[in-house]
Order: C-alpha cells, then sequence, then structure tokens
C-alpha cells in the first residue's frame, strides 16, 4: 500500500518539556522540523510538574554543581552514569536562565534573582545539609515552563502536527533511522514523516501500574516503538513510587501535607512510622515511607475492608490550617476518596510516580545500543530525551526536580547534536524501507478486520493488576516468577484485542487499542528485568536481598553494578557497564546510600 | 447517530485526555454516566475543555465558579461525575 510521505530536516514525537526545548534548538537553526503531538503542546505531561527545577544558582544560600552532582549519584544508588550526570549539573544554571530569557515567570527574591526552595535530597557541601536549589513559578512550574517554550517554538517555525499518533519507527537496514509512521487522528490517515533525525520525547509509562500518579497519556509510546524496532530498554526495573496517591484514584497527595503535620496511621490507628524511622517519622525519603507502609499492608495492618490502604490523617490540624497552608488537598481528597480531611482521614497508597528506565541514550541524547565489542554504539538518525529516555541520570532513584532539569538539559543536547549531524549530513534523504512502514500499517489493519477478541479495557486492567501484584513496591521472587508468567498471557490478550468501531475518522478505541501496544512493551519489560536483578537498589526492592553486612541494604556492587537491557526479541537480556568515571572530576566512589 | 455527530463526539472524548489525573478521572467517571448529550450539551462542554487544565480543575472541584450561566449546569454535572 503507498502512502504520503512528508519530508522533513527534523521530526520530533512529543511536545512536552523535552520536545519543546529540542525543538527550539533545531527551528532556530534554520532546520525544518516537525513536532508530533496526541494533545495540544501546553497540554502534556509536562504540566502536571509542581516542585520545580533544580539548579545550583547559590541565588538564596552557597551551591555548587559538583554538590548537585554529588546528590544526583547517591540518588541514584550510584547506578547512575556519572558523566551524564556531571554534564546535567553543569548545564543546569544555563538551561535555567536560557528559560528565564524565554520569559517562564520564576518565582523572585527580594533583590529580583530566581527564588530557590529546598527540595528532599538535594543538599550542600556533598551531603551535609540541605540546600536551596529548586527554582519554581509558583505550583505551576511544569505549566509555565511549557508555555514558554511553545511560544519560542512559535516564533521559530516549528510545524506542530497536533492530534497525530506516531505509529512505529521507521529503521533500514543498516539500522539508521529514518523517521516515523503516524496516524492523523482527525481523518485516520496515516502517513510518513520522512527525516534526517528523529528524536523520541514522548514522556513516561507510568499508567502500566494500577495505582499511578500519572494522567491517561502517559502510555509509553516512544518505548514501544523503539522496542519494536529493536532497540533495547534499558533499566526498567526501577520505577519510583511516591507513598501518598490516593488509594483507588492514584491522585498525588504533596509531601507538604505531612510536612505539615500529616501523619500516617494503620488499621489499629497506629503512628507506624515511629517503628520505621523514629527520628524522621512521616517525613523520611520517599521509598523509606513507601515500603513502611507496604509492610503494614502485607502484615495485616492495613484499613478497609480489604485491609489495603493506610490513612493519612490531618484531622488534629486547625481546619484554618489546612485551608491555607494546604490548598487544594481537601478537594482532592473530597472528590477522589470521598471523606472531608477536617474530620476524617485520607485513604493513601504508594503509587507510581516516575520511570526512571527508557531508551538508551549517550549524554548528547543520541541513542546508544550494543553492537559487537561495542556496548553503546550510536544509533545514526535516532535520539531520545525526557523520561522516555535513560541517558542515566536518575539511575535507580530519580531526585524530585531533577525530571524537568533532565528534560531541558537533554532536550537541548539532544537538539544540538541533530543540528551538528545534520550539517555533516548528505543532502539528499536516503530511501524509505517499505517493509518497515507495512508494519506500522499491518498493526492498524488487524484493529480494522478483526472481529472478535479480548476487550482493551479489560485486558489494560489485567495488565495493570498484575504489575501493581507483582511488581509494585516491595518485591518477592516468587510473586515476580509468578508475575513474568502473568504478563506474557496479558501479553497475548494484547495481540488479540478487538476493537467494535472501525470508523476512520477522530475513533478514540483504536488509539486506545494502539496505546495498549505500547504499554504492554513496557510492562513486560519491567517485569522480566525486575525479576532478573537480584539485589536491591533504590526503587527496586526484593525480599530476598535485605540489608548484610556485606550488602548494605541488600545492594550488590559486585554482581549488579550494571544497567540491564531488555530486547523485545525473545525477551533477552543483556547488560552494560555503569560509567564511574565522569567529565573533569574524581569519581563518586561507591558507599552505602544513607541519609 | 450519523458519522459526522460521531465524529464531534469523539473528538470531545479525545479533549478530555488532559495533563492532569484528576480531569481524567472526572472525565471518565463523566462519560461512564453521561447518558446523552444534546448539542448545546456538546457546545458548552467544548468551551469548558478550551480552557487552561489548572483553571479547569479549579472549577470542577468547586475551587471557583463560572459567570457563565450556561456552564453552569455542565460545571455541575461534572462536579456530580
Ligand atoms: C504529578 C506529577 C508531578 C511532578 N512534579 C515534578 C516536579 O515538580 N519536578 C520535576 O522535576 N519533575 C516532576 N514530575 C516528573 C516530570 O513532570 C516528568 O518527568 C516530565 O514532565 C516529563 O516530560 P517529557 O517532556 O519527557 O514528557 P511529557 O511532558 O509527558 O510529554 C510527552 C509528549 O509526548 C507526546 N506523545 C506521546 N506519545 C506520542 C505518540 N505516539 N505520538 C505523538 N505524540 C506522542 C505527548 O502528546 C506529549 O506531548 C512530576 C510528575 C508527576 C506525575
Amino acid at each position: 500500500m503507498s502512502v504520503t510521505v512528508r519530508t522533513f530536516d527534523a521530526v520530533i514525537v512529543g511536545a512536552g518539556g523535552a520536545g519543546l526545548r529540542a525543538a527550539i534548538q533545531l527551528s532556530e537553526s534554520g532546520f525544518k522540523t516537525a513536532v508530533l503531538t496526541k494533545v495540544f503542546p501546553t497540554r502534556s505531561h509536562t504540566v502536571a510538574a509542581q516542585g520545580g527545577v533544580a539548579a545550583s544558582l547559590g541565588n538564596s544560600e552557597e551551591d555548587h554543581w559538583h554538590w548537585h552532582m554529588y546528590d544526583t549519584v547517591k540518588g541514584s544508588d550510584w547506578l547512575g552514569d556519572q558523566d551524564a550526570i556531571e554534564f546535567m549539573c553543569r548545564k543546569a544554571n544555563e538551561c535555567v536562565i536560557e528559560l528565564e530569557h524565554y520569559g517562564m515567570p520564576f518565582d523572585r527574591t527580594d533583590a529580583g534573582k530566581i527564588y530557590q526552595r529546598p527540595f528532599g535530597g538535594h543538599m550542600s557541601n556533598f551531603g551535609e545539609k540541605p540546600v536551596r536549589r529548586s527554582c519554581a513559578a509558583a505550583d505551576r512550574t511544569g505549566h509555565a515552563m511549557l508555555h514558554a517554550m511553545y511560544q519560542r517554538n512559535v516564533k521559530a517555525n516549528t510545524q506542530f502536527f497536533v492530534e497525530w499518533m506516531a505509529l512505529d519507527l521507521v529503521r533500514d537496514a543498516e539500522g539508521e533511522v529514518l523517521g516515523v509512521t503516524a496516524m492523523d487522528m482527525e481523518t485516520g490517515e496515516i502517513v510518513v514523516f520522512h527525516a534526517k533525525a528523529t528524536i523520541f520525547a514522548t514522556g513516561g509509562a507510568g499508567r502500566i501500574f494500577h495505582s499511578s500518579t500519572n494522567a491517561f497519556i502517559n502510555t509509553g509510546d516512544g518505548l514501544g516503538m523503539a522496542a519494536r524496532a529493536g532497540i533495547p530498554l534499558e533499566d526498567m526495573e526501577f520505577w519510583q513510587f511516591h507513598p501518598t496517591g490516593v488509594a483507588g484514584a492514584g491522585v498525588l497527595i504533596t509531601e507538604g501535607v505531612r510536612g505539615e503535620g500529616g501523619i500516617l496511621r494503620n488499621g489499629q490507628g497506629e503512628r507506624f512510622m515511629e517503628r520505621y524511622a523514629p527520628n524522621a517519622k512521616d517525613l523520611a525519603s520517599r521509598d523509606v515511607v513507601s515500603r513502611a507502609m507496604v509492610t503494614e499492608i502485607n502484615e495485616g495492618r492495613g484499613c478497609g475492608p480489604n485491609k489495603d490502604f493506610v490513612l493519612l490523617d490531618i484531622t488534629h490540624l486547625e481546619p484554618a490550617t489546612i485551608m491555607k497552608r494546604l490548598p487544594g488537598i481537601r478537594e482532592i481528597a473530597i472528590q477522589f476518596a470521598g471523606v472531608d480531611p477536617i474530620k476524617e482521614p485520607i485513604p493513601v497508597v504508594p503509587t507510581c510516580h516516575y520511570q526512571m528506565g527508557g531508551i538508551p541514550t549517550n549524554y548528547h541524547g543520541q541513542v546508544v545500543v550494543p553492537q559487537g565489542d561495542a556496548k553503546a554504539a550510536v544509533v545514526p538518525g535516532f535520539y531520545a530525551a525526557g523520561e522516555c529516555a535513560c541517558a542515566s541520570v536518575h539511575g535507580a532513584n530519580r531526585l524530585g526536580t531533577n525530571s524537568l532539569l533532565d528534560l531541558l538539559v537533554f532536550g537541548k543536547s539532544a537538539g544540538e547534536t541533530a543540528v551538528e549531524e545534520l550539517k555533516k549530513s548528505a543532502k539528499a534523504h536516503k530511501p524509505l524501507p517499505q517493509g518497515e512502514i507495512d508494519r506500522a500499517l499491518a498493526r492498524v489493519n488487524r484493529l480494522d478486520t478483526q472481529t472478535t477478541g479480548a476487550d482493551v479495557h479489560e485486558t489494560r486492567i489485567a495488565m495493570q493488576r498484575a504489575m501493581q501484584n507483582h511488581c509494585g513496591v516491595f518485591r518477592f521472587a516468587d510473586k515476580l516468577k509468578e508475575g513474568v508468567g502473568k504478563i506474557l498471557e496479558v501479553e497475548q490478550q494484547v495481540r488479540n484485542t478487538v476493537i467494535r468501531d472501525k470508523s476512520k475518522v477522530f475513533n478514540t478505541a483504536r488509539v486506545e487499542a494502539l496505546e495498549l501496544e505500547n504499554l504492554i512493551e513496557v510492562a513486560v519489560a519491567t517485569m522480566i528485568s525486575a525479576e532478573a536483578r537480584k539485589e536491591s537498589r533504590g526503587a527496586h526492592v526484593r525480599d530476598d536481598a535485605t540489608d548484610t553486612p556485606e550488602h548494605p541494604d541488600g545492594r550488590d556492587d559486585a554482581h549488579w553494578l550494571k544497567h540491564t537491557l531488555w530486547y523485545k526479541e525473545g525477551n533477552r537480556l543483556d547488560y552494560k557497564p555503569v560509567t564511574l568515571t565522569p567529565l573533569s572530576v574524581d569519581t563518586i566512589a561507591l558507599k552505602k546510600r544513607a541519609y | 447517530m450519523d458519522e459526522q455527530r460521531r465524529a464531534r463526539r469523539e473528538r470531545l472524548r479525545w479533549h478530555c485526555r488532559r495533563a492532569l489525573l484528576e480531569l481524567d478521572i472526572v472525565f471518565e467517571r463523566f462519560w461512564r454516566s453521561a447518558g446523552e448529550l444534546s448539542e448545546d450539551d456538546e457546545v458548552v462542554l467544548a468551551d469548558l475543555l478550551a480552557m487552561e487544565d489548572h483553571e479547569l480543575w479549579y472549577l470542577v472541584s468547586g475551587q471557583t465558579e463560572t459567570d457563565d450561566p450556561r456552564a453552569k449546569g455542565m460545571v455541575e454535572r461534572l462536579r456530580q461525575a
């Protein structure tokens, strides 16, 4: 079948923070750039980010990129690549100031500088005491960031394709990426975007879990497309869980609630955090609190008829304090938990929040894969940035405010590298391989013709439950093994889904079925990578890898200080070493991660 | 339902994909219980969906109110969803 081909210098999939930042770089260099997005750019999930973006500007107190680097390496539980981490922390100030020049309305100090506040895990002087490093625009940081960058792109003549869904990568026999196939949701038409540079900035896949703080749009499309094109996914076992998502809904209750005196209680009304973290109690770090909550639930001390959540209690706070210092929390509790937190505690569970792994890249934003003896050979023409990519700066655990920084720094870096490569490249585009285009057409064609099969909604729920029950906050060897079997069963179901609505024009059922085909790739990668990693590290915690003198916190550097690479074909796993050598400073030596 | 009407409805549904999970859940519940939407309802809903996510959430969660008398009924339906 012949399809329309549109030709660009660069095609960027995704118009969140990472995609918009990369597009600025290309368009302002005069390259013809297309940005594809499923939703209007300023409705991308980056809008949800409130906490801020990290940069060691030192506006409120002394700070240094080297201290930021130390915190990030430690936060990553030493799985982050130290070259990429140094690069990100050194570039942070430049990128944040650039954003200010784009018109980002940062909060200001009396002296007119960007105001900075403290955020968990960010310290001064190599872990000594908390430092003010987060730059925010009220509680709308992500939103303001997208608006500023969108305007800048409009000025630079970036061509936006809104409500277009990319379906698959186009990769030729030499492995070079030549663009994507994509569907115009308005008409159902499938078009090839032929480009010399293809940048993925499709965001995370947090919807693989039943309980998630992520909006419905986070379906991991970029990861699915990469996996189907033979690109491995890196470190997919590492997912950050936020301790307080509203039970059943997932909506995030900010850490600020515990900061204002909120207390976690089990089914017996006990303030259980006193047993797990006698000093920090309810304010201990995210992973510590999440694990304590799951232990309470697993040992039968949860709340509710199924004893499957705990309670976040603020009933002892003055109503005026709640209204003034925790705006919006009451509305969230009423709307999603059906309780007024002034009178009753809020049911909460640890909830999937952030994907540390993704498409493997180097710090130039280029996608890299093992090839022959090389563990990180560049895939020509292919770049990735933001939550869909794994540079890897977050390693086994991300620090808050570092992901907005990640998308600024690596969005820009991917754009810059693409510009350099485009300047060097031949005038003509390489010919398109028809077989690759047919791959996407076949997937859509199956949905258009299949008349019986599995329900999309039910299959998605089955996947989410399998992930939640078998690969959650706390992981057990037998549950993981069982989980692998379960998720592979669900994968078969996904191959056999059916949609009733066969119309071409604005068919959301078809979009959701295609999204599920991406989610399942991520779910399978996660379960298989997690089952295989026999240690505990950062966000990956197994009950059979516990704290011993030889392996503090269950971390086993002798065997597992390495990145996982999962390949779709045959569910094969490979590993590659962690880069421990930074660009200019000494290695931050391995030690136990303690706060 | 004719094809044009169906497409319009589907577009509205897609515009309910938001940046905030709060709104995604509200709209998911809304569509499950919405029943018939008149053409007027569709116009009002389309206007609401053109709002920025945070403003829309404040409205739907009762932290702000709308001055537009046409929108009040739809906002109430979303709040009840
Ligand atoms: C509730 C919440 C609060 C957060 N707060 C913070 C914070 O304070 N600080 C911080 O640093 N981080 C925070 N994070 C994390 C951070 O917001 C995200 O990691 C980051 O915004 C991801 O940006 P992105 O550009 O990679 O992707 P996104 O902003 O998710 O954008 C993805 C883009 O890809 C497009 N897309 C996806 N698939 C396709 C396809 N198939 N075809 C076409 N287009 C496609 C989408 O339309 C969208 O435009 C928070 C996360 C959550 C959930």
